[in-house]
């Protein structure tokens, strides 16, 4: 049988101070699938992605990345197939160009240089900025350093993309083309995010995440449409789908649980 | 504030001179580390009262600005930052030196004598290091040390080191304007808060650092550092290193100045 890309078993993390970020977490993502994660502030999101990466262990429950074990042994290789976006671009892009940043990965894996090269390449022109190679990061715009952080990750070629907020502080013109980016790519992707209304339009199955468990995993309309799930887990209806604020018009998540219920 | 910030841009400048291509910046960072570490050596292993030996040095560091494409204003800048601990160390020189040498006539002390030299022999190193960063880079630089297999710690420290300072610095501009936004007509930062400040900006940092860490790990990151390939060494870079060498060994052994003045006599009388 073919394994699932990622699998997530009874999965259990405390933090040295005993408090329990994750809490008996399990879950399947599929080739192909686009999961968002969601969850109010401080309900585990990012202690999961952290457990995902080994970046932190489990005390009980383990992580397989295809057939593999996510321990300290098989770390190079799970971190070249999952690719991580972190939440602040600035903690990513460290090196003196964009082009060193993007080529970082490719180089840690030892690869040849023309390699190498056609991979920072491929990877900016992917995202759109191939005139910004030999920019210094610390100069780019909040919309150009997202993409720079994200072709930095693209460049490994990962099998899986992790996003944390990567919509978080973008204007919405960078916001909207960073949709686009996301859904014109073929990765399975894991996106966490309290941009509902970007994990409305990116994911096609939603995690949600309260008190270190997960409350609900189904497909993104059921979710999001569900308003007193969310409210439950401190989250609100995506924007999207709420009341016209001018004319207070009919919810639109009514009319989807009606074409739910009808077929 | 507007000083911290421009710290922070102005670290840069080094790093923007290192992406220059020219002649200089083309040639091999092995050789010219190696070449720096031959002028070193060679302008400090002069005796503590030599100054006219030390004017042919100076042509060095002319010729990579000029070739380089180096503008002098940041290259003074620096070098006007190391200069007040020069003056401190040199500047009782003159009042503890009893021998007095006499100069057009006066009878000086010859700590001052010591004293120039010092100064001279600090600026001439002090511009040839900065001179190196801004022609080489530091990555290239690091990778030039891996080569000379110093042990991958070091570089890495060095590397790392010089990464973090903006990143330390981006954290305390942050904090001060945060405090200064809520301390209204107060210079500076209240020595009350000193403690918390810098304890905070540890932690801070330590954040900071551990992130930029994860991420660096998260894409296969484990202890040695890939610059990419660097040229191949090649006959002149190998000249440019033999050259340099020669002509520092020779300024080293006899007293150019001296020749010259000697040459340009000897012709006058004929």
């Amino acid at each position: 049988m073919e394994h699932p890309i990622l699998e997530v078993k009874e999965l259990h993390f405390s933090y040295p101070d005993g408090h329990e970020g994750v809490k008996n977490i399990s879950f399947t993502i599929e080739q192909g699938e686009s999961v968002g994660v969601i969850g109010s502030n401080g309900a585990g999101k990012s202690t999961l992605l952290m457990l995902l990466l080994g970046i932190h262990f489990p005390d009980g429950g383990n992580v397989f990345v295809g057939d593999v074990e996510v321990t300290k042994k098989t770390l190079p290789l799970i971190r070249q197939r999952l690719g991580m976006v972190f939440q602040d671009p600035d903690d990513q892009l460290f090196m003196m160009t964009v082009y060193d940043d993007v080529a970082f990965g490719p180089r840690n894996y030892q690869l040849d240089e023309k390699e190498v090269d056609s991979r920072v390449i491929r990877a900016l022109d992917l995202v759109g900025i191939p005139h910004l190679k030999d920019r210094a990061p610390f100069k780019l715009s909040g919309g150009e350093k997202r993409a720079a952080a994200i072709a930095s990750v693209l460049s490994m070629n990962p099998d899986v993309l992790i996003m944390d907020e990567p919509t978080a502080a973008l204007d919405p013109k960078s916001r909207r083309r960073l949709i686009g980016l996301l859904n014109s790519f073929n990765h399975t992707k894991i996106i966490t995010s309290h941009d509902l209304d970007m994990v409305w339009e990116t994911c096609s199955r939603v995690i949600v995440i309260k008190e270190g468990e997960v409350a609900a995993d189904g497909p993104t309309m059921d979710i999001l449409a569900n308003e007193e799930l969310l409210d439950s887990c401190g989250l609100e209806l995506p924007l999207s789908l709420q009341n016209c604020p001018v004319c207070s018009s009919r919810k639109v998540h009514e009319k989807i649980k009606l074409r739910g219920v009808n077929g | 504030m507007a000083t911290i910030k421009n710290v922070l841009f102005n670290m840069g400048v080094l790093d923007d001179l290192a992406m220059k291509e020219t002649s200089i910046h083309r040639i091999h960072p092995l050789i010219k580390l190696l070449t720096t570490v031959v002028y070193l050596t060679v302008v400090v292993s002069f005796g503590k009262n030599e100054i006219s030996n030390l004017l042919p040095f100076f042509l060095y560091p002319v010729l990579i600005m000029v070739f380089a494409e180096i503008p002098v204003v940041p290259i003074l800048n620096r070098m006007v930052l190391v200069t007040p601990f020069i003056i401190g160390i040199g500047i009782l020189n003159p009042f503890f030196e009893v021998q007095t040498v006499v100069v057009f006539g006066t009878s000086i002390s010859q700590g001052w004598f010591t004293f120039v030299s010092l100064l001279l022999k600090s600026a001439l190193t002090v511009a040839v290091s900065l001179m190196l960063i801004a022609t080489t880079g530091m990555n290239q630089l690091a990778a030039a040390l891996r080569m000379l297999k110093v042990p991958k710690i070091f570089v890495l420290q060095l590397l790392l080191t010089y990464r973090y300072i903006s990143v330390l610095i981006e954290e305390l501009s942050r904090m001060v304007r945060a405090y200064s936004l809520r301390a209204p007509g107060q210079k500076g930062i209240h020595p009350r808060v000193w403690g918390s400040f810098v304890g905070q900006l540890l932690l801070r940092t330590y954040d900071r650092g551990s992130r930029v860490y994860e991420s660096m790990n998260a894409r296969g990151f484990s202890g040695e550092y890939h610059r990419g390939n660097i040229s191949k060494l090649k006959g002149k870079d190998i000249a440019y290193f033999l050259s340099w060498s020669l002509l520092f060994m020779l300024a080293r052994l006899y007293d150019l100045p001296l020749l010259i003045e000697a040459l340009i006599f000897s012709m006058g009388g004929e």
